[in-house]
């Protein structure tokens, strides 16, 4: 096993290119080390990211965030400008792990890894966050929804890795929010996720998009979900319809984490709650 | 010399005050050595090679092209663990358990071994061995695995204790059947009859330190073991047995222990290491990956329990009967017996009656987990006592106290009590500022009781004096829960000495008599009647080097407060002498001063506990959170508080975890879906309030200090504490554990479906 430390972007994209055998990227390593030392995995090559210059700085400026690849959770939740714009996604980020892992997690690590129950990628696209995609060649900005395309599986060509997420700037009236159901406090995997993100105009909701997570091989906007509390004020007639129809869109698996059955009717309790958070968050009363 | 245990009233003063661990330091920072920290000049590394399958016959090992794979020194098999249990069956299953013989019997049940010059290289050569197996139809469920229809496990194994003797094997190891009275005439005088069935699912013991070892086997039959171990002694006459070694050349040294609960009183990759060391005649390290760990050594049972309970309207219980399915892994156990023995321990019921049915199942070798089977008939019985409180309209600690076991109640399993202290812990449970706080909406409050016999067993000692007057105290018995601070704590109590001044080491099997396992909640109570008869022995070398100085006859010298003291007629005016002066001239009085004793603790004392737990349930979810929770326990006498209370807290955290999320999850493939610390959801801190405690010193009348055990009793109670505080804040009757929040849902709709 080789172990490379690129100093840039591109340099680690063409590294990750011309390995014929089996190539990783390291940036927090929350995943690849526990499929190493489980032996899920065995590197030919491994990438490491962190001495790229200015990968684990967040920029903040007047279009929004730029988000380094090597940013921890930590440094997410201890962003003070960050998490008054986008508090949904600092605090889905901050469910990832334990303590300690905050200290290393990544948000293209979590996404990268591609599990439907990674906490923060339904944060940042309820957020309309977007990766930038960087590959031996060029450079590309992809809409965060397309980077997953199943369990384990992204939309990124060999060689191309995520130098940075960006988040646009908040909206005025605007809120996010993310909850999760697991069974412990922490160091748990989502049997349900679900995030939302909203704004509001003349405290009634103008816009709105809901993110389902860990409830089918990817996560999943639910337009239908959107369209229920548009127009409302959250009334209950609305948050009933907002749990149907995030119930409706769940095409989860029985497994040792959780039920259909289970799945399928917290996904509505926690889409009520996650929207309560989230008008709130925006400046709506209820 | 013969030693009188009987319990005496004394003012301490050490015994009883709370000191830092002495082996704090060590832990905090990395030093202290595990099983996993031990090396040895051109060690090996050992991995074991698993079944995939549930139940297969093994119909051949190729092991050639992993020979060929430069690096590896030795590959073993069951042909290299030559049967030599004789007619000690016992002994076959612990040997064939450790390395299949013929066929796989779970998922995880090793197959072969190999020894390498490293890991990386130990692990190609498991992927070469080439294992042809013929799967086989498997059960893992206790209740299925009794059905006549179910695939058998071993054809050798035919029901113990049913009448007629049966001709057909079973999966049914043995049926139990104990109690008091007439069960039938105890129903027929009963107001009020409830039933419930119950089931409780396969849980671990959880320890965060891995099984491991390092084994060394020389040609001329000498051989050392280092190893995580709750009994090295044990361990040394299992591995010698299982491996044609004499016991005096085996010598095993117990590290330090990463938790044990149980689980590390039983051998699993030990004899596997030492026959790959005698292959390899090199050093063989092995170290357990927690997927192993959960595949492959001791969980507890799962159970299903039908309880059935009767009494008058004032609340005294007529008759109880409690039938109870307790599966042991793929080998034989007496863990449904256990059952029978603690179900209606807390109890004074005139009739009542305990079956057990011991059942193999596809699944592995279940071993002790703190109070083994306690637990879960504590869930049934304590959970029928809410329900038939309800049924009454009494208070549910009414209806315990009304029932209450007490000195003099005849017990189920056959002795008459002395003085017990369940009483004492109900009405300090009832006194107790918890049971008046108010609970918020969604919340309930749930309180249960629990027993467990504690042991004594074989132990022995060595209190040497050194000259500057410190004392080493050796212990045979490993310490798990702190029991080296104890255990110095009554050797500086005994000598009239500094708890600084004394130090507790345990020593390795060459330089003591024979100890049994650190289990049963035995090690401080029987290690420490030891440690005070050793120190009482040292006073009387220490008299006597007293009297040889002072040229008096011994009779004429006392010990008090760790100095001989003239006491005759005449002697008046001799100034006292300290232990540090009498060990200073131990050189020229008669040589080195020390004390030894070995005995068979009898007379443990048997701990009671009362629980009392308020949990919170979001109706949405099912979800449980526990928000506040208070043991209560008789200790006996607590030597440190301290090691005490964290006794009781540890034990009610491993039986919240238990009535909430801890499950072995098996496929219908009969594989573990959960060997990780991931999906096996052990609770974290955030998931638990403090757990308050309040010890209770009801004297145990067979220890010189009053010593109970302490150990295992509080993990008996919570499952049913948190099913009562649930059944209080929803309505619903769990009677599945763990309750977690899909389970609780389900029965939450079941009751709004009426």
């Amino acid at each position: 096993m080789r172990y490379e430390t690129p100093a840039s972007a591109k340099e680690a994209a063409g590294l990750l290119k011309k390995e014929k055998g089996a190539a990783f990227l390291l940036a927090g390593g929350t995943d690849l080390l526990v499929k190493l030392k489980m032996g899920i995995v065995e590197p030919d090559l491994v990438v490491d990211i962190k001495r790229i210059p200015k990968i684990s700085d967040i920029q903040s400026s007047a279009k929004g965030f730029t988000i380094g690849a090597a940013v921890s959770g930590a440094e997410l939740g201890e962003h003070a400008g960050l998490k008054k714009a986008w508090p949904g996604v600092v605090e889905a980020a901050n469910l990832i792990g334990s303590d300690q892992i905050q200290g290393r997690a990544t948000l293209p690590g979590n996404l990268c890894n591609a599990s439907p129950a990674a906490d923060s990628v339904p944060a940042l696209i309820a957020a309309g966050a977007k990766a930038v995609v960087v590959g031996p060649l060029k450079k590309r900005t992809v809409p965060v929804e397309k980077v997953m395309i199943g369990p384990g599986k992204t939309s990124l060509a060999k060689g191309e890795l995520i130098e940075a997420i960006t988040l646009p700037k908040a909206e005025p009236r605007s809120g996010d929010a993310y909850l999760r159901f697991t069974p412990r406090t922490e160091m748990d995997i989502a049997v349900v996720g679900i995030a939302i993100s909203l704004k509001l105009e003349r405290g009634v909701i103008k816009k709105a998009r809901v993110v389902l997570g860990a409830v089918a091989p990817t996560a999943i906007v639910v337009a239908a979900a959107a369209r229920a509390i548009v127009g409302s004020k959250l009334d209950d007639k609305a948050l009933d319809k907002l749990a149907a129809a995030c119930s409706a869109a769940c095409n989860p698996i029985d497994d040792k984490r959780g039920t259909i059955e289970y799945r399928v009717r917290v996904a509505g309790v926690l889409a009520k709650r996650a929207a309560k958070i989230a008008f709130q968050r925006a400046g709506g009363s209820l | 010399m013969a030693h009188d245990n009987s319990y005496v009233d004394k003012k301490f003063n050490v015994v009883g005050t709370r000191f830092n661990r002495p082996d704090g330091i060590d832990k905090v920072t990395g030093k202290a050595r595990y099983g996993a920290d031990a090396s040895a000049p051109g060690q090996l590394v050992g991995k074991v090679l698993r079944s995939p399958h549930a139940h297969a016959q093994i119909l051949k090992i190729n092991t050639s092209k992993a020979e060929k794979l430069q690096g590896v020194k030795s590959i073993i098999t069951f042909e290299d663990l030559p049967d030599l249990t004789g007619a000690d069956q016992g002994m076959a299953d612990i040997l064939e358990n450790c390395m299949a013989r013929g066929r796989a019997l779970y998922d995880g049940h090793a197959v072969a071994a190999v020894a390498a010059v490293d890991e990386q290289t130990a692990a190609k050569a498991l992927k070469l061995i080439d294992v042809k197996y013929k799967k086989l139809p498997h059960v893992t469920d206790v209740d299925e695995a009794m059905l006549p229809t179910a695939p058998i496990i071993h054809d050798r194994i035919f029901t113990r204790g049913v009448e007629p003797k049966p001709t057909k094997p079973s999966n049914i190891s043995s049926r139990t059947e104990m109690g008091n009275g007439d069960i039938e005439a105890g129903f027929a005088e009963a107001d009020i009859i409830v039933e419930h069935s119950f089931k409780t699912e396969q849980t671990h013991q959880g320890y965060i330190e891995p099984h491991a070892c390092l084994a060394s086997v020389n040609p001329d039959g000498t051989a050392e073991l280092w190893v995580t171990t709750q009994g090295h002694f044990v361990f040394r006459n299992v591995c010698a047995g299982l491996l044609g070694l004499d016991i005096a050349k085996l010598k095993v040294t117990s590290s330090e222990i990463g938790g044990g609960f149980g689980g590390k009183t039983h051998v699993w990759v030990e004899p596997v290491a030492l026959a790959l060391s005698r292959k390899a005649n090199r050093p063989v390290k092995m170290v357990m990956s927690r997927d192993e760990v959960f595949r492959a050594t001791g969980p507890t049972s799962s159970t299903s329990i039908d309880v059935k309970l009767g009494a008058k309207k004032n609340g005294r219980i007529t008759a109880a009967i409690a039938e109870l399915r307790y599966q042991g892994g793929a080998f034989p156990g007496n863990w449904a017996m256990l059952g029978c023995m603690t179900a209606f321990a807390c109890y004074d019921i005139k009739n009542n009656k305990s079956i057990g049915w011991d059942v193999l199942v596809n699944r592995p070798k279940v071993t002790a987990y703190r109070a083994p089977s306690a637990p879960m008939a504590a869930f049934a019985v304590e959970s029928a006592m809410d329900i038939l409180a309800k049924e009454l309209g009494m208070k549910a600690i009414d209806v315990r106290l009304k029932n209450v076991a007490r000195e003099g109640t005849l017990a189920p399993y056959g002795p008459t009590y002395g003085p017990i202290g369940i009483e004492d812990t109900l009405k300090a449970v009832k006194a107790h500022p918890h049971m008046r706080a108010k609970l918020k909406p969604n919340q309930g409050r749930g309180v249960a009781c629990g027993f467990w016999f504690n042991i004594g067993g074989q132990t022995s000692t060595d209190l040497n004096i050194g000259v500057d007057g410190t004392v080493n105290l050796a212990v045979g018995t490993v310490d798990v829960g702190g029991s080296r601070s104890s255990l110095a704590m009554i050797a500086a109590e005994e000598l009239g000495i500094d708890y600084e001044d004394v130090k507790a080491n345990i020593a390795d099997t060459t330089s003591l008599g024979h100890n049994d396992m650190t289990e049963g909640s035995r090690g401080t109570f029987s290690s420490g009647m030891a440690t005070i008869y050793a120190a009482r022995e040292a006073i009387e070398v220490l008299k006597q080097r007293a009297a040889q100085t002072w040229g008096i006859p011994v009779e004429d010298v006392a010990w008090e407060a760790g100095h001989a003291v003239a006491t005759g007629k005449g002697h008046g005016n001799l100034p006292k002498l300290s232990l540090r002066e009498i060990a200073a001239k131990s050189g020229r009085t008669g040589g080195p001063i020390a004390g030894h004793n070995e005995v068979t603790a009898d007379g443990a004392g048997m701990g009671f506990a009362s629980h009392i737990c308020d949990v919170e349930v979001d109706p949405e979810t099912g979800r449980s959170t526990i928000v506040r929770y208070t043991v209560v326990q008789d200790a006996g006498k607590a030597i440190n508080p301290d090691y005490v209370e964290g006794q009781f807290q540890g034990g009610a955290t491993q039986g919240i975890g238990w009535a909430l999320n801890e499950e072995y999850i098996y496929g219908d493939d009969g594989r573990l879906q959960n060997p990780g610390f991931l999906d096996y959801r052990i609770p974290v801190c955030s998931d638990l309030p403090f757990i308050d405690t309040k010890i209770l010193e009801i004297p145990n009348p067979n220890h010189p200090y009053g010593v109970r055990g302490v150990g295992e009793t509080s993990i008996v109670p919570p499952l049913a504490a948190v099913a009562n505080a649930i059944a209080n804040a929803t309505g619903v009757r769990m009677g599945h554990a763990p309750m977690s929040p899909p389970r609780v849902l389900a029965a939450l709709d079941a009751l709004d479906a009426g």
